[in-house]
């Protein structure tokens, strides 16, 4: 199956990897991404997970939702847990104690990635490390309630960078975690979110193709951290990449291809207005947004122009 | 067996140690005074003497990760650190203990800044003292070498599965060149059985390691957990037994010299003891009824043999290498003392700590502490902490 996106979604498997009944929030994109994701991994894989939503409502003790093998250590380490497991199999197998060629797949939130544990994650992409990275982002930390993080996105209010009489809330603009991954000159990186399933699906098959480092960046929308409506999540998504907010592309060997062109881009209000935590900007910082992002869009395509 | 002495220095004879057990993994960032073993180590893997993966991590927090992921998947680990090392592995090393992952680590042991020292004491041991490794202590370069080989065989224990540091004083012992027996591979491949995970990470047996426990559960992991870290000093002994069979070189929790018929005693941890005996057989020639202490196992702390060890004498002086400040006396004196405590007769004790920092104890300077400790506990001052040499 090259592509699965050109198939009937009913080709992919109903084989779960993540078992129902773990304790995610009604509409939890993160969970989906997860789930999707396990579905294109397949059973040959170990997942090494950090410490934040994912762990702790997939994992409860004496319970577990995980089919496959999983580890979960602490918050920071991931990508060098995941370093170390994949050590391990090389030598084992060269040793002639471990038979099967098993992927290792690192996950984590955008606070675990990015804050803290980017170093641990850079280190082991310029180590090269044959496995893949999944960033879950969220654009908070939501296992603790919702704090800010460099993913959070300008003027959205979190817990620690609350909107109020004189603040918009996020003061900072979204760290670009794809290029950071790009610039170790890995051979795959790409963007994906789960309003588009079979998208996440293909790249993260890609990805088990790599050998050497893959890095995704799922946005992964949460309605309890983005004050959205259960029912919304899939469409939040969708706006995300129609707006060019979060736009679906991969980075191949350097080589920058735009999954989803938007000609016309959609305005970023229709994709801000859904959110609660936008609710409190006013139109001149909606403004200020829309030029951000048609700036950074057209940033992205003068990329996919030249080739890298 | 090979029994032929020669001279090598501390850091490679661990480095030898890890190469006998043919180590699978070895994930190090390196920090002075364990720098030596790291190097030797990635020399080894370079000239394919040692058939490992060697991962040049960006961290000792990333060092000591890898090596929960190495461990988890079956690998036989290995990693050293010292000092602030050890200070940035901290909460990770929990991990490893509460994973049952069994990672052998030397400690190149290190003061903590500030102000910056490279050099060496116990401030960084003491520290991770309630991590929930085994930990043991060296004293030359002989036992640096058995007692890695050794750890390796306790570690992996399929009753025991913790991980194991082994202490080794910064430069004292890392960095000394000392003659020693080495042992031969088909010695060591009969002595040491093959790593074998019972939970290992594999597709073929998906396992869930590392899930969260809330309060009805975490309680019920902590007790076997420590019920199975105290139990493992059977196995420490039958290891060190079955090392003394093949060897001749006999490995106790707690260590005499002189002691038996002592009223005297001073109790020292790591490479300060053979100096300390030094001073031991001068006050014997002069008469004094003084003996000599070694706590070689640090954890689990051998409560059975230590108080067997002292219940003879009537003053126990302890000396601490390192500082618990604002607390009763130095990190090891505490232990001491409760670890007596609880005896209808008991040696009186008395706490010094010197040898911050890198900062050698002499021949005399041990004697003085030695009569100092016996004119304290005449005058009945028991309760002072007392650093020693220090310059007002
Ligand atoms: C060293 C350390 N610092 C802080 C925490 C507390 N903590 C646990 S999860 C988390 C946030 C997770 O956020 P993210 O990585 O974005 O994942 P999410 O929960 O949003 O999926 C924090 C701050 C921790 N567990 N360890």
């Amino acid at each position: 199956m090259e592509s699965l996106a050109i198939y009937a979604p009913r080709l992919v498997t109903t084989k779960e990897y993540l078992a129902s009944g773990h304790r995610a929030c009604s509409g939890c994109g993160e969970v989906l991404a997860v789930r999707l994701t396990c579905k294109a991994l397949g059973r040959n894989v170990i997942i090494v997970n950090a410490t934040g939503c994912m762990e702790i409502v997939s994992s409860q003790l004496p319970y577990t939702s995980w089919e496959v093998p999983w580890i979960h250590t602490l918050f920071e380490n991931t990508a060098a847990v995941a370093s170390g497991i994949e050590a391990g199999i090389k030598v084992l197998s060269r040793k002639g104690g471990y038979s099967q060629k098993t992927k290792v797949v690192a996950m984590a939130g955008d606070g675990g990635t990015m804050d803290i544990g980017l170093q641990a994650l850079s280190g082991a992409l310029e180590r090269g490390h044959n496995f893949i990275y999944i960033c879950y982002d969220n654009e908070a930390y939501m296992n603790t309630g919702i704090q800010r993080s460099s993913a959070t996105p300008f003027g959205a209010s979190t817990t620690t960078s609350p909107a109020g009489k004189i603040s918009i809330g996020q003061t900072s603009w979204k760290k670009n975690m794809p290029a950071i991954a790009a610039a170790h000159d890995i051979p795959y990186v790409a963007t994906a979110c789960t309003s588009y399933p079979f998208d996440l699906m293909n790249k993260v098959k890609k990805a088990m193709k790599v050998e050497g480092p893959a890095y995704i960046h799922v946005l992964s929308v949460c309605p309890t951290g983005w004050r959205l409506p259960s029912d919304l999540t899939i469409k939040a998504g969708r706006l995300a990449v129609e707006t060019g907010v979060f736009p679906l592309y991969e980075i191949e060997a350097g080589k920058y291809t735009l999954n989803f062109d938007f000609p016309q881009l959609r305005p970023v209000e229709d994709y801000l207005k859904l959110q609660g935590r936008f609710r409190h900007l006013s139109k001149e910082v909606v403004a200020q947004i829309q030029e951000r992002v048609k700036a950074e869009y057209a940033k992205l395509k003068r990329k996919v122009i030249q080739g890298s | 067996m090979a029994t032929k002495r020669i001279g090598m220095e501390g850091s490679f004879a661990i480095a030898e140690a890890v190469k006998l057990a043919n180590a699978d993994v070895v994930a190090a960032y390196p920090i002075t005074p364990q720098t030596h073993i790291v190097e030797r180590l990635a020399e080894l893997v370079a000239n394919g003497e040692l058939n490992a993966e060697y991962i040049p991590v960006e961290s000792e927090h990333s060092a000591m990760s890898a090596c929960l992921g190495s461990s988890a998947v079956g690998a036989r680990t290995f990693t050293a650190t010292a000092g602030q090392g050890l200070e940035l592995m901290h909460e990770v090393l929990y991990v490893a203990s509460s994973l049952r992952l069994p990672i052998v680590m030397t400690v190149a042991n290190r003061a903590l800044s500030g102000p910056l020292s490279v050099w060496g004491d116990h401030s960084d041991v003491m520290a991770t003292r309630d991590c929930g490794w085994i930990q043991i202590f060296a004293e030359n370069v002989q036992q640096v070498f058995d007692l890695v080989l050794c750890a390796f065989h306790i570690a992996e224990d399929p009753s025991v599965l913790f991980p194991t540091m082994v202490h080794v004083d910064g430069f004292h012992l890392s960095h000394v060149i000392e003659s020693l027996y080495l042992l031969e591979q088909e010695e060591v491949d009969k002595f040491l059985p093959k790593y074998h995970h019972p939970y290992a990470l594999n597709p073929d047996k998906p396992v869930t390691i590392g899930a969260f426990g809330p309060p009805n559960i975490y309680t019920e992991t902590k007790k076997p957990q420590d019920i199975a870290l105290r139990a493992s000093k059977k196995v420490i002994l039958q290891v060190w037994r079955k090392f003394s069979e093949l060897t001749g070189r006999y490995y106790s929790p707690v260590e005499s010299y002189k002691a038996k018929d002592a009223d005297v005693l001073l109790l020292v941890m790591g490479s300060f003891s053979e100096t300390a005996m030094m001073a031991i057989d001068k006050m014997r020639e002069e008469g004094q009824k003084v003996g000599l202490i070694r706590l070689r196992l640090w954890r689990p702390f051998p409560f059975d043999e230590f108080r067997q060890a002292v219940a003879q004498a009537q003053l126990l002086i302890v000396l601490d290498r390192a500082l618990s400040f604002g607390g009763p006396t130095g990190p090891v004196c505490s232990e001491i003392q409760a670890a007596l405590y609880p005896l209808e007769t008991r040696p009186k004790i008395i706490s010094f700590v010197g040898g911050l920092g890198g900062r050698d104890i002499s021949v005399p300077t041990f004697e003085d502490i030695i009569r100092r400790g016996m004119a304290k506990a005449k005058q009945g001052r028991l309760d002072e902490l007392e650093m020693i040499e220090v310059r007002e």
